[in-house]
């Protein structure tokens, strides 16, 4: 396991934010359910409400969807307020997707192999197989 | 043998475009077709009823306008039967409007039913909704609300459907029931069939943001690619009486419909996915899977459902102060030091003349929607080639709120070097608060708008 490749979540999965009041979701969807598990391990609630800690979040809760290879993360009181109340920009929290999407996680190379062909983003980490590749600017 | 039910979703916000309903109206044409309309956000719902105060034959959703005049005649003309939340704070105003729109388009029998129920303004006093608040306690000692609306179900719309109507306008009932209501039309489901129920809330579910199942709010490129977006066909559900769902889209539109994209529209402003709360079902996702039904075609199965819960929703609103804004822009060598100087004056003019007065400080491109200047984030901010600085502020008294503002637009010559395009603008704000109501005190009606003589 120590040969694991660290990638963002974003070049392995797509998100989309949702809110309600305060209450922020966040869908994560694996872009193949090959990395299911990867993110199952790893995309915890508490590392979930670590990477939100700036936006204090009351409570995070992580719903899984194996059959749609998606977890679905539900954060209270992180919106500032949400639409009505808070100063920001973005009271609903639409750009917090991307955020999340941010994370990085360890990925078994063989995986990233296994989905290169339908996902050529994934090759620069097999050519080199070192994190260092992994950029997500 | 029942024809397959088709409904297609031509507009899922007030905001969104106007023609999108018209690709549906020809994929549906001499089919059993409804076209229906999400047009009623919350906050829209807030601004229609002080539009009724203000003149009580407005005060309905101002995509009515928009829309209805483009889509009404052709959707008409080919037996598809409209519903929309287009009657905001005034669906009677609303259904007295589309019959005008029909009768110019050559409709002139059209048949216009009103639902209406939704508003508790009269039958609830300011405590009784504060007793009745949950999660938060915005409406304690509030002498006043803008708007109560609880959430309908999808029976008033049925039962307008199957009287007759061509168009049926509702005022707030959940989204989802504006699909759910021709469904149960069609195949007269039993208002206790749960897995049923369920099967054809998930169809509005996915319907009612129109193209966000589509492909649209979807492009990531390249990670993420969406053919002719500009041009992105809004959704059509197949619903089989067995529940059975197929999401679709017009042919030779734009977009994309896929695993990806529906599996994103499943999940969007959902919390516990085993129990979406709906007024006519609680819908359980855990169990669905997406099945590829050919290009552009994705079938949906396991949608299961239980009892309906036995209160409604509703969203109050009441007045929120003032909200202000004001932006200006420093660009080229030293720009982030000049703006941090402006900043600084803003904060120290403030403390001066409103220190009760709380505003936050961004710098836009930079960190404003991830983040926010008021936390001490400058020094992580290398340089930037042009910094945008915006200030904002939230107050009962106007004043107040003014006062940042003045001291915003004041930087053009008593600030530092440079600084550019001031924009400032203020707005009345209104809080939400959610609140749990008793089915029995909420008392759904529908009615036709009458044929004018």
């Amino acid at each position: 396991m120590s040969q694991n490749v660290e990638v963002p979540l974003h070049h392995i999965a797509h998100a989309r934010s949702g809110d309600k009041g305060n209450r922020l979701n966040i869908a994560l969807i694996c872009y193949d359910p090959a990395f299911y598990e990867s993110v199952a391990d790893q995309v915890t609630a508490e590392r979930v409400a670590a990477h939100f800690a700036a936006r204090r979040p009351g409570k995070v809760t992580r719903y899984a969807l194996p059959k749609l290879s998606a977890f679905n993360y539900v954060l209270d009181h992180v919106l500032e307020g949400g639409v009505n109340a808070s100063l920001g920009l973005d009271g609903h929290g639409k750009s917090l997707s991307f955020f999340l999407l941010k994370l990085k996680i360890e990925v078994v190379p063989a995986l990233l192999k296994q989905c290169a062909n339908r996902m050529p983003h994934l090759r620069a980490y097999i050519d080199t197989s070192k994190d260092t590749a992994c950029s997500d600017r | 043998m029942q024809e397959l039910l088709r409904i297609g979703c031509a507009s899922g916000f007030a905001g969104d475009r106007a023609d999108a309903g018209l690709p549906i109206v020809a994929e549906l044409a001499g089919s059993n077709g409804f076209l229906v309309f999400e047009t009623l956000a919350e906050r829209t719902l807030a601004l229609c009823q002080l539009e009724k105060r203000r003149d009580a034959a407005r005060g309905y959703s101002p995509a009515l306008e928009r829309m209805l005049p483009i889509v009404l005649g052709p959707a008409l003309a080919n037996g598809i039967r409209i519903v929309g939340n287009f009657g905001g704070a005034n669906p009677r105003a609303a259904a007295v409007r589309i019959r005008a729109l029909a009768r110019e388009a050559g409709f002139p029998k059209a048949r216009v039913a009103v639902i209406e129920g939704d508003d508790l303004t009269a039958s609830f006093s300011p405590e009784e909704l504060a007793a009745r608040e949950t999660g938060g306690t915005v409406l304690e000692n509030c002498p006043e609300v803008v708007a109560a609306n609880v959430y309908l179900g999808a029976s008033p719309i049925a039962q307008a459907l199957d009287s007759g109507a061509d168009v049926v306008v509702t005022g707030r009932v959940a989204d989802p029931a504006l699909a759910l209501g021709p469904v149960v039309h069609t195949y007269g489901w039993d208002w206790m069939d749960w897995p049923r129920l369920a099967a054809g809330m998930l169809a509005g579910h996915l319907l009612e943001c129109g193209a966000q199942v589509t492909g649209g709010y979807f492009a990531d490129p390249p990670f993420k690619d969406v053919p002719d977006l500009a041009t992105v066909g809004y959704p059509i559900v197949e619903v089989a009486g067995s529940g059975h769902l197929v999401m679709t889209k017009p042919a030779r539109s734009g977009g994309i419909i896929d695993v990806r994209t529906v599996t994103e529209q499943i999940l969007y402003e959902i919390h516990d996915p085993s129990a979406y709360l709906t007024p006519d079902v609680v819908l359980d996702i855990t169990d669905v899977e997406l099945i590829p039904d050919g290009p552009n075609r994705i079938g949906v199965i396991g949608a299961r459902g239980k009892a309906r819960p036995d209160t409604l929703k509703a969203t109050v609103f009441i007045e929120g102060g003032m909200l202000g804004e004001a932006e200006i822009s420093y660009a080229g060598p030293n720009a982030l030091a000049r703006a941090r100087l402006a900043a600084d004056i803003v904060k120290q003019r403030l403390a001066a003349r409103a220190p009760e007065l709380e505003f936050r400080v961004d710098a836009i491109g930079i960190t404003s929607v991830l983040g926010n200047l008021s936390a001490q984030a400058w020094d992580e901010i290398g340089g930037a080639p042009e910094v945008r600085l915006r200030f904002a502020a939230q107050h009962a008294r106007r004043e107040l709120v003014e006062l940042l503002l003045d001291e915003v637009e004041a930087l053009y010559c008593a600030g530092p070097a440079g600084g550019a395009g001031v924009r400032r603008h203020s707005t009345a704000r209104l809080a939400s608060a959610s609140c749990l109501i008793e089915r029995e005190r909420v008392a759904p009606t529908v009615m036709f708008a009458e044929t004018p003589a």
